[in-house]
């Protein structure tokens, strides 16, 4: 489903993802962890072509986005972002937040995407919030809001960057709980997060990422238990 | 009849009499802060919307229309037109030339008040749209562009009034404005004192109702 193979990217002379090569077979679930500024971000952005790696190939569902650039509108689609920050549209409300892209984008007809828009609404348990805006939410509620968006695009992926980061921890429950319902549901997932407990419980892979470089790939049973390499066996050692 | 006293009532009546000139050089005024209004909008859109594209030669455009027009002198510009532009065969009736003027200066004003609103709405909102599929262009037009106009509007505000009171660079280039009527009536008869008072309060009404108007549009842009 998803293929970065020797994937390069510079900031300026700063080498951020050094030949990485990450495969994603459909359904799977991956959780990325490491170290800030390990890469973790720009690699998960490279999926979706919010950063264009500097060589290397990314395939998604099939198509080599760094050949074909025509088709980024289509794995746009496909795969669905969450962002730390949340980034919903302030000026929308919560359920013009889910209808518009799948309005404007996909064509669809304004009645569908919200039929639809206020079923994610509820499977995300926010449904009677749907004609607030989102500054009257709480961060928790934002983040449930901005998962709701991404499915109401139907999409076959789920990216998160850091989801849970910029929430209070009382909040964090909330959004990982609406996270595990999605793993359950057999949707490909790739999500960067340091909830360790949510990688145990939902991963089919964690990758530690350090310098830029993938260094471990492993079952959550053999990478929390039984770490190979030094730097995860150092960065789990301060974490858990 | 005190002849040495500006404001003499005999002065006030003769300014009535020839009441005609100055609304002629009133509606001549609004017709250029109409029509320049308008062209400052939207070159200020455009530009400011170069002025953040993602490509270098977009936005070095952008830099040149901004740092040529706001920083050599209003007066200048509308003379070049004026004197210059014949001699190349480009001839324009004196209006379109006060609209032209008036409306390029103030665009690239206008310009940076776009361009520094469009900026004071987090990257964030242009990831969020286009990894959702937007094109660079509709996440402009519906994600970034409606939130930036809270910002925007009280800057452009400003330089719309400022427009209003530059159009008065028409009297320089004997534009049949308001503030030509008034420096040719009151230079043939002396009468300084009321035709300037008048003048000057034509101008702070159109301003006073601009701003006025523009504060109820920001009052709306909030909800």
């Amino acid at each position: 489903m998803i293929h970065l193979s020797g994937v390069n990217k510079y900031f300026g002379d700063n080498h951020v993802l050094k030949d990485i090569n990450l495969h994603v077979n459909a359904g799977e679930k991956v959780v990325i962890i490491g170290p800030s500024g390990s890469g973790k971000s720009t690699m998960i952005r490279c999926i979706n072509q919010l950063e264009k790696p500097d060589s290397g190939e990314v395939v998604v569902d099939g198509i080599n986005l760094t050949k074909s650039k025509g088709q980024l509108k289509k794995i746009r689609q496909e795969a669905a972002m969450v962002f730390q920050q949340f980034n919903l549209y302030p000026h929308k409300t919560v359920l013009e937040n889910l209808t518009i892209a799948p309005i404007l984008v996909q064509g669809k007809k304004r009645t569908e995407a919200e039929k639809t828009g206020l079923e994610f609404l509820e499977r995300v348990g926010l449904k009677d919030k749907a004609y607030a805006y989102p500054t009257q939410l709480s961060g928790g509620q934002q983040q449930r809001v901005a998962i709701a968006r991404a499915l109401n695009m139907h999409p076959k992926i789920m990216l998160f960057d850091e989801p849970t980061s910029a929430l209070d921890p009382e909040m964090i429950k909330e959004v990982l709980d609406v996270m595990v319902d999605l793993a359950h549901s057999g949707i490909t997932m790739v999500c960067v997060t340091h909830e360790m407990g949510f990688a145990r419980e939902v991963a089919d892979h964690v990758i530690f990422m350090a310098d830029g470089q993938i260094l471990e790939t492993g079952t959550p049973k053999a990478f929390f238990e039984n770490p190979q390499n030094e730097r995860t066996q150092q960065f789990l050692s301060k974490i858990l | 009849m005190d002849v040495n006293n500006p404001f003499a009532i005999y002065k006030w009546q003769a300014l009535f009499d020839a009441r005609d000139i100055f609304i002629d050089g009133l509606t001549t005024t609004l017709e250029v802060v109409i029509g320049a209004l308008i062209l400052s909008i939207i070159l200020g859109i455009i530009f400011g919307v170069a002025g953040v594209f993602p490509n270098k030669i977009v936005k070095v455009i952008n830099r040149v229309y901004v740092e040529f027009f706001q920083n050599t002198p209003l007066v200048i510009q509308v003379i070049f037109i004026y004197n210059a532009l014949p001699h190349i065969h480009v001839m324009m009736p004196v209006l379109l030339i006060g609209i032209i003027g008036v409306g390029l200066y103030t665009g690239a004003y206008m310009a940076e008040a776009v361009r520094g609103a469009i900026l004071s709405v987090p990257r964030g909102q242009v990831e969020a749209a286009v990894s959702q599929g937007f094109n660079y262009w509709q996440a402009m037009w519906y994600i970034v562009l409606p939130q930036s106009k809270k910002i925007m509007l009280p800057a452009m505000a400003n330089q719309a009034i400022n427009l209003v009171k530059n159009t008065s660079v028409l009297a320089m280039i004997a534009g049949g404005d308001l503030m030509y009527q008034a420096d040719s009536w009151s230079g043939s008869n002396m009468y300084y004192g009321p035709a300037y008072v008048v003048t000057g309060a034509c101008y702070w009404i159109i301003c006073f109702a601009l701003s006025k108007y523009i504060g109820k549009l920001e009052k709306e842009a909030e909800v």
